[in-house]
C-alpha cells in the first residue's frame, strides 16, 4: 500500500479546494474607497480582477512544463479540465433544482447537445467546411430574434393554450432553421477556401481564427441548447415536479438515442452513431476553461442576487404566494431553466474539446445522475457548495480512488463505484441537506439572508 | 428619472374557439394522423406481420405490467419514485439463473426421486425457481426499504428520492463487479424448454430447425404463460386491494397517513408490504422476461424498470388498472416502434409518447385530478 501516493492525492484535493475557496475570495474582496489626484477611486474590481488573473496565472505556471517537468501533469490536467465542465453543468442544475425547485434529470442532455454541436462546429472548421458554424451561428440568433418575437406577440395574449404557444415557437424555429440552411448553403463558397482541410490547415484554421472560432462554437453550443431547452421546457415546466422529472429524463433518453443514430436517422455521418465522433481538435486549454468557469460563476452569482434571482427562489419557495406578489411564475421557471441549459451546453462545448472524443456512452441518463448527485452533496441551493463538490467528486472519485485502488489490483478500480452510492446513502441519513446546506462564501455571498428550504411545504400530505 | 408609464393596450384573450387556441391541438392531430398512417399502411400491406407486432407487444407489455404494479403502488403510498424496483427485477433474474444454472432447482422432484413424471417434476421445479426469486427479492426489497427508506420518511422528498437512486446504483454497479455478476450478457438457461407454434390455416408447431412459412404468426409457450400470470396477479392484486384488511389499510395509508396511523393501522409495516408485493411482482416478471428475452446482465432492469414506471405515470400513478393499460399502450409503442420505424429509436418514441400524454391529460389516464396544493 503506497502511503505517500494516497497523501499526495490527498493533499492535490485539499489544495484544489482550497484554490478555488481563494478564487471566491478574491473575486469578492471589497476594498475601502481611495483618493487618487482628488477623485475617489474604488479599487476593488481592480483588485477583483488582478486576483483572478492571478489565480488563472498559479495554474497555468503549474501546468506548464520546466524542462519536461510540470507540477500537475496530463493527468490532474484532465481531471481539472473535467472538473471544470461538471462545476458548469452542476450550476446549471443548482440553478434549475436547488434554486428554483424544478427536479430536471435532462441535465446531461442539454450538456450531450451542447458537446455534440460545439464539437461539430470545430470538427467542420478544422476539415475544411465552414457549414456547422454558419448553419449553427445563424440558426441560434435567427431562432433567438423569432423566439423573442414571437414572445412579444403573445404577450398580450390572454389565455393562450400552452400547446398553441409551443406550436408556434415551434414552427418559427423551424424556419429559423431553414433559413440557416440556406445561408450555409450561401457562405460555404465563401469561407470553405480560407479553411484548408485536414492536412494543410489554412489561414483560418490555426492560430487566433481558430481559437475565435472555438469560443463561437462554445457560445452556440450553449445558446443552441438553450433554445432547446426553451422549446422543451414551455409545455413540460406546466407539469408537477415529479412528472416534470420523468419528462426531462424522458428527455435525457431521447437525446442519448438519437446521439447513438446521428448517421443513421439523424444527417450527421461524421458524429459515427454509436461508434463514438473522433477527431474533434483538441482546443481546451486552461485559459478556456478557467473563462468559462469564471464566466458561468460570475453571471449564475449576478442573477441569483439580481431581482429575477429573488423571483426565483421566491418561486422554490411557494409558488401561490409568489404568484400572488405578482411574479410570472411559469415565466420564472421557463428563465432558470434555459439558463441552466446554457451553462449544460456550455459546458458540454468544453468538455468536448478537451477530451477530442465524444461517445454517446459518455450520455447515458445512467452518468447523468451525477450532477443532481454533486449539487445534493454540495447541498441544494449553494453555490459554493456545488463548486466544491465538483471539484472534489472529480478529484477523489476519478483521481484519488482510480489512482489508489488500481495500485491494489488492476479490478479494484470499479469499486469506487460501489464506495460512492454508499457515501451517499449515509450522507442522506446523515446530513440530507448536503455538506454545505446553503452556505456561501466570499464572492458567492448573498447580502440578503438567503431563504432557509421547507420542502415539507412541498408534501404536506406525505410526510406527517 | 421618473419613467413615464405609457398607456398600455388591454390584452387580447385568446377565444377557445379562435385559429390561435387550435394551433396546438391541430397540431397533435397532425402528430397522430401521422402515426395512424403509418400503422393503417402497414396493416393493409402485411396484417400478418402487424399481428405479429401486436402480439410481440402484448409480451412484452405484460411483464411491463408486472414491474409497473411495485412502482404504482410504491409511488402511491409513499411519493416515492423507487429506482431500485428494476434492479430488484434484475436481481430475481439472476436468482433465477443461478438456481437453474448451478443447482437445477427447475428439475429437484425429478433428481430427488427418480421416477418422477418429468414433465410434472419440470412444473413443479419452474415454479419453486420462481417462488425462491420471489422470497429473495421480496427479501431484498424489505431490507432495502428498512434500512435506506424508512430513517428518511419525515425527511424532505428530494433525500429519499437521492436515497434511491443510490441504492439502485449500489446494486448495479456491486452486481457489475467482475466476481459477482459481472458486466457480461450471460445467456439464460431455460427451466423448461420453448415450444412455439404458428398459425396459418389452423394452428401447427414448429419443428426445431425449421422456420415456420411466410405469412403466418407465431407465438410461444411463453407468451401463454406471461398473459396468464400477469392476469392472475392483476386478479389477485384487486381481490388483495379490495376485499383484505391489508388492502383496505394501504388505500387508507395511501390516502391519508397521519389519519390511517390514528385509526390503528400500523403504517411502517404496511408500507414495508407494499414494497414486498410489488418486489414479489417484479421478481416474477423478471424470471419470466429472462425466458423469454433469454440474455442476462446486470444493467438488463435498468430500461424495463423505467419503461414500466413510464407506464405507471402514462396509466395514472397509485391506479393498478392504470399501471396495466400503460403498460400495455408502452409494449405495443415499443414493439410498432422496432417493427415498422426503426428497432434503436424505441426508448425514443417510447418516452416521446409519455411527454405527449402528459401534456394531454397530465395525471395520466386513469389518474385522477391533483389535488390543491396546500
Amino acid at each position: 500500500m503506497d502511503i505517500t501516493a494516497m497523501i499526495f492525492s490527498l493533499v492535490k484535493i485539499v489544495a484544489v479546494i482550497a484554490y478555488l475557496y481563494g478564487l471566491l475570495w478574491v473575486l469578492g474582496v471589497k476594498l475601502k474607497k481611495v483618493e487618487i489626484a482628488g477623485k475617489l477611486v474604488d479599487p476593488s474590481l481592480g483588485v477583483n480582477i488582478f486576483g483572478g488573473v492571478i489565480a488563472f496565472g498559479v495554474i497555468q505556471l503549474a501546468l506548464t512544463k520546466f524542462n519536461g517537468f510540470s507540477l500537475l501533469n496530463d493527468f490532474d490536467s484532465g481531471l481539472l479540465y473535467q472538473a471544470c465542465t461538471m462545476t458548469m453543468v452542476a450550476l446549471g442544475l443548482n440553478l434549475i433544482y436547488g434554486f428554483n425547485g424544478q427536479f430536471s434529470l435532462g441535465q446531461w442532455g442539454f450538456y450531450g447537445i451542447g458537446a455534440y454541436t460545439a464539437a461539430d462546429i470545430t470538427y467542420r472548421w478544422v476539415n475544411g467546411d465552414s457549414r456547422g458554424l454558419v448553419v449553427v451561428g445563424v440558426g441560434v440568433i435567427i431562432g433567438g430574434l423569432v423566439i423573442l418575437l414571437i414572445g412579444k406577440f403573445l404577450s398580450n395574449l390572454r389565455r393562450m393554450p400552452v400547446l398553441s404557444s409551443f406550436t408556434l415557437y415551434l414552427i418559427g424555429s423551424i424556419l429559423a432553421g431553414v433559413v440557416a440552411v440556406y445561408a450555409g448553403k450561401l457562405a460555404a463558397p465563401l469561407l470553405d477556401p480560407f479553411l484548408g482541410d485536414s492536412l494543410n490547415k489554412g489561414v483560418l484554421a490555426q492560430g487566433l481564427p481558430m481559437q475565435v472560432v472555438f469560443f463561437l462554437a462554445v457560445v452556440f453550443a450553449g445558446i443552441f441548447a438553450a433554445e432547446v431547452s426553451f422549446l422543451f421546457g414551455l409545455p413540460v415546466l406546466s407539469l408537477g415536479s415529479d412528472y416534470f422529472g420523468i419528462a426531462t429524463l424522458g428527455f435525457s433518453i431521447v437525446v442519448y438515442t438519437l446521439m447513438v443514430n446521428s448517421d443513421t436517422i439523424l444527417p450527421f455521418p461524421e458524429m459515427k452513431g454509436g461508434r463514438g465522433m473522433i477527431g474533434i481538435p483538441k482546443l481546451t486549454t486552461w485559459f478556456w476553461a478557467f473563462l468559462f468557469l469564471v464566466l458561468v460563476i460570475v453571471i449564475m452569482r449576478n442573477i441569483i442576487r439580481s431581482s429575477t434571482g429573488r423571483s426565483i427562489l421566491s418561486v422554490r419557495e411557494d409558488e401561490t404566494a409568489a404568484r400572488s406578489m405578482g411574479i410570472d411564475v411559469a415565466r420564472t421557471k421557463l428563465m432558470s431553466f434555459v439558463i441552466g441549459s446554457f451553462f449544460a451546453g456550455i459546458g458540454g462545448g468544453v468538455y468536448a474539446h478537451f477530451i477530442g472524443f465524444l461517445s454517446p456512452g459518455a450520455f447515458d441518463f445512467l452518468v447523468g445522475f451525477n450532477p443532481l448527485i454533486i449539487i445534493v452533496f454540495g447541498g441544494l441551493g449553494s453555490m459554493t457548495g456545488t463548486i466544491t463538490a465538483s471539484f472534489g467528486w472529480i478529484f477523489f472519485l476519478e483521481g484519488m480512488l482510480r489512482e489508489i485502488l488500481g495500485k491494489i489490483s488492476p479490478e479494484a478500480p470499479s469499486w469506487r463505484y460501489v464506495l460512492y452510492p454508499l457515501t451517499l446513502l449515509l450522507l442522506m441519513l446523515v446530513r440530507p441537506q448536503g455538506l454545505l446546506g446553503s452556505v456561501e462564501w466570499g464572492f458567492l455571498k448573498s447580502k440578503i439572508i438567503p431563504l432557509r428550504k421547507s420542502e415539507t411545504r412541498e408534501g404536506v400530505n406525505n410526510h406527517e | 428619472m421618473q419613467s413615464v408609464s405609457k398607456p398600455q393596450k388591454p390584452p387580447v384573450i385568446v377565444s377557445p374557439n379562435s385559429f390561435l387556441a387550435w394551433i396546438g391541438k391541430i397540431f397533435l392531430l397532425v402528430i397522430g394522423l401521422f402515426a395512424v398512417y403509418i400503422l393503417a399502411i402497414n396493416l393493409f400491406d402485411k396484417p400478418y406481420l402487424f399481428a405479429q407486432n401486436v402480439i410481440n407487444g402484448i409480451q412484452l407489455g405484460f411483464v411491463y405490467a408486472l414491474i409497473a404494479l411495485g412502482y404504482t403502488m410504491v409511488y402511491g403510498i409513499v411519493k416515492l419514485i423507487n429506482f431500485a424496483h428494476g434492479d430488484v427485477f434484475m436481481v430475481s433474474a439472476f436468482v433465477s439463473f443461478f438456481a437453474v444454472e448451478r443447482f437445477a432447482l427447475h428439475q429437484w422432484p425429478q433428481r430427488l426421486f427418480p421416477g418422477f413424471n418429468p414433465s410434472l417434476s419440470t412444473v413443479i421445479g419452474t415454479v419453486t425457481t420462481i417462488l425462491l426469486s420471489m422470497v429473495i427479492c421480496v427479501l431484498l426489497a424489505i431490507t432495502i426499504e428498512r434500512v435506506a427508506y424508512k430513517p428518511l420518511r419525515e425527511a424532505p422528498r428530494i433525500a429519499a428520492l437521492i436515497t434511491a437512486i443510490g441504492v439502485s446504483f449500489f446494486l448495479e454497479y456491486f452486481g457489475l463487479l467482475n466476481f459477482v455478476f459481472s458486466a457480461r450478457y450471460i445467456p439464460y438457461q431455460r427451466p423448461f424448454e420453448v415450444v412455439t407454434w404458428y398459425i396459418k390455416d389452423g394452428i401447427h408447431l414448429v419443428e426445431s430447425g425449421v422456420t415456420p412459412p411466410d405469412g403466418a404468426i407465431t407465438i410461444s409457450n411463453i407468451l401463454i404463460i406471461i398473459i396468464f400470470a400477469t392476469i392472475l396477479v392483476q386478479i389477485f392484486l384487486q381481490y388483495l386491494v379490495r376485499r383484505t384488511k391489508i388492502g383496505i389499510a394501504m388505500r387508507a395509508t395511501s390516502f391519508d397517513k397521519p389519519t390511517a396511523r390514528l385509526m390503528g393501522i400500523q403504517v411502517d409495516k404496511v408500507i414495508s408490504f407494499t414494497f414486498a408485493i410489488g418486489a414479489s411482482f417484479a421478481a416474477l416478471g423478471g424470471v419470466l422476461y429472462a425466458i423469454a428475452y433469454p440474455s442476462i446482465r446486470t444493467l438488463m432492469g435498468v430500461y424495463p424498470g423505467l419503461k414500466a414506471f413510464v407506464a405507471a405515470v402514462l396509466g395514472g400513478i397509485g391506479s393498478i388498472p392504470g399501471a396495466f393499460v400503460g403498460a400495455l399502450i408502452m409494449g405495443q409503442a415499443e414493439a410498432m416502434t422496432s417493427g415498422y420505424i426503426s428497432t434503436p429509436m424505441r426508448d425514443a418514441i417510447a418516452f416521446s409518447i409519455l411527454i405527449l400524454v402528459l401534456l394531454i391529460k397530465p395525471t395520466g389516464i386513469f389518474g385522477e385530478p391533483e389535488k390543491e396544493k396546500a
